[in-house]
């Protein structure tokens, strides 16, 4: 490619006004044919739907469902109300408590599989990501199968006498973080494990002869170099885990109530769309602040590292 | 590993946490009980239930009918896409509405879809979950094409055009053909999203045609049945099939 004389120079100098001008003309007809047909398609199923619900928030349900088309600022005042903002509030908990723990659990095994020899890491990725490829429902319901008070876990539980009476473990705001990681987890592992995997070894070795103990190299040099890997995994797990409503309803039984569930409802039973959309506004605004904080982190440490 | 490390006591519970729950499923799908809680000896008939199930076997057809419309829709959008986003334009605006759809929340998409087909009194059906799943379909087949785009050498198309080809010949001959392990990566990940995919789906059907994971949900919501679990045996057998298969393709197209 760095030949002076390929055929694709040559052919650029003896092109006169005529021939650039033909070229223009055939790259804006190959910009118009690919990025034509999908941004189309983008633009009309996916940013027209989405400009309908922010101008949604500005109006107001009617008496018998529909839309008022009168602006007013009413369902930004409704979302601020206590009940409202308590149910956000619970969310977010949720879906950070949820990413940490699949921190927890994802950041031993991804730095496990990266150390593994390499014919056996791609056998313990796929099986990381294995479970994620079935039915998210049935993922979901196979958690009913093993909390229920008449669950796998309560009859063991029972079975070795550990416990006299079953303990409640299904509708409880713990098997919706239980159920949640679960689902996300494996988002969490892929990003850290190729962020492991590109670290150099070189520079554990280099901490190590420099007399570190394995848990300072760990804090001062792995941690910080593969942080990016594991913002992705955050923003992976957190972002799906905040407007998820089916894990709230089948293992929460409607008693751990997150914002999924309020908009789902907004949509589908109150019939109060301007509501619904004000809900999934703040869903949106929440989202848009943690990419950026992500985005500047990452700029951050990426600077750090080359200072 | 030499000597034992820490690292296998998290790593452990991780895989203990992602399979326990799907050894019970499947065990449980040969119960003879009626409730997957009590184990009362090995039996195969909720299998039978299962397929004399017309609701579960319509949502199949449904679903596979969604998945592959919006599939062959996906693919070529999002082809066509990857190349004029690495090729024809700098934007990072398009770059941003091109991956919006796969990092949205599903929710939010859906009552968007739900608004829009409602705002222009579009008939809901098997057609109009097709389309939703176009979204986040071509956005998927975009981004691994791009991937794909990335690793290809620009210089045998350019000698294509240098012996003469117009630019849609090089494309066709040239282009396409090297980008094709990168178009058949994206097509295989928007079906099986499609399939999977429940929340968008719930949204934008249509009272008659539930495709298979809302014909799950309801299930699922009515109570706990054997034959939920015979269901997701099945399902668990055929996409495991699946992602050993796509993995075993990768490694023999990138041997090539």
């Amino acid at each position: 490619m760095s030949s002076t004389l390929t055929p694709q120079r040559a052919a650029r100098t003896d092109v006169g006004p005529r021939g650039r001008r033909a070229a223009r003309r055939e790259r804006l007809a190959g910009r118009l044919a690919t990025l034509g047909p999908g941004l189309g398609y983008l633009v009309v199923f996916l940013l027209v739907p989405l400009a309908l619900v922010l101008s949604y928030t500005l109006f107001h349900r009617g008496r018998f469902g529909g839309i008022v088309y009168e602006a007013s600022t009413d369902n930004f005042t409704r979302v601020a109300d206590g009940l409202y903002l308590g149910v956000i509030w619970t969310s977010v908990k949720l879906a950070g408590l949820t990413t940490l723990l699949a921190l927890l659990l994802g950041y031993p095994t991804a730095y496990l599989i990266a150390r593994l020899p390499r014919r056996w890491r791609t056998v313990a990725l796929v099986l990381v990501v294995l479970p994620f490829w079935t039915n998210f429902l049935i993922r979901t319901y196979a958690w009913i199968i093993l909390l229920n008070s008449e669950g796998v876990i309560n009859r063991t539980l029972t079975g070795i006498g550990a416990i006299d009476r079953p303990l409640e473990l299904l509708y409880t705001p713990g098997a919706v973080v239980g159920g949640l990681l679960y689902a996300y987890l494996p988002l969490m592992v892929l990003p850290l494990y190729s962020a492991i995997e590109r670290l150099d070894p070189q520079l554990r070795e280099a901490s190590a002869n420099l007399g570190a103990r394995p848990a300072r190299t760990f804090w001062s040099v792995t941690l910080p170099l593969t942080l990016p890997g594991v913002l992705t995994g955050c923003v992976f797990v957190f972002v799906p885990s905040l407007g998820n409503f089916v894990v709230p309803e089948l293992l929460g039984g409607g008693r751990t109530v997150m914002v999924g569930n309020l908009i789902r409802d907004q949509f589908l039973k109150a019939r109060d769309w301007p509501f619904g959309s004000t809900l999934a506004l703040v869903v949106i605004a929440l989202l848009v602040l943690l990419l950026m904080a992500q985005a500047w982190a990452t700029r951050r440490l990426a600077g750090g590292n080359r200072a | 590993m030499r000597r034992f490390s820490w690292l296998y006591v998290p790593a452990g519970l991780t895989y203990l946490f992602l399979y326990l729950p799907i050894v019970v499923l499947v065990v449980m799908s040969f119960n003879a009980a009626e409730t997957p809680y009590r184990w009362d000896g090995f039996d195969t008939a909720w299998y039978g239930r299962l397929f004399d199930d017309r609701a579960v076997r319509e949502g199949l057809i449904n679903t596979l009918v969604v998945a592959a419309g919006a599939t062959a829709l996906s693919t070529v959008l999002g082809t066509l896409l990857a190349v004029g986003l690495a090729r024809y334009t700098r934007s990072k605006l398009l770059d941003a509405i091109a991956v919006a759809p796969a990092v949205l929340p599903d929710i939010v998409l859906a009552i968007g879809l739900l608004a829009f087909y409602t705002a222009v009194q579009f008939t809901l059906g098997l057609h109009s979950i097709l389309l939703a799943h176009t979204v986040f379909g071509t956005a998927f087949v975009a981004a691994v094409v791009r991937t794909r785009l990335a690793h290809i050498d620009g210089s045998l198309e350019e000698a294509s055009r240098d012996l003469g080809a117009t630019a849609v010949q090089t494309f066709v001959r040239i282009t396409l053909p090297s980008l094709a392990p990168g178009i058949i990566a994206g097509a295989l990940l928007a079906f099986s999203l499609s399939i999977d995919e429940f929340v968008i789906a719930f949204f934008t059907a249509g009272p008659q045609d539930p495709t298979l994971p809302i014909v799950i949900y309801s299930m699922v919501r009515f109570g706990v049945t054997p034959e939920i679990n015979a269901l997701a045996t099945l399902l668990l057998a055929v996409s495991f099939t699946f992602v050993i298969a796509a993995q075993r393709l990768s490694r023999l197209t990138e041997s090539l």
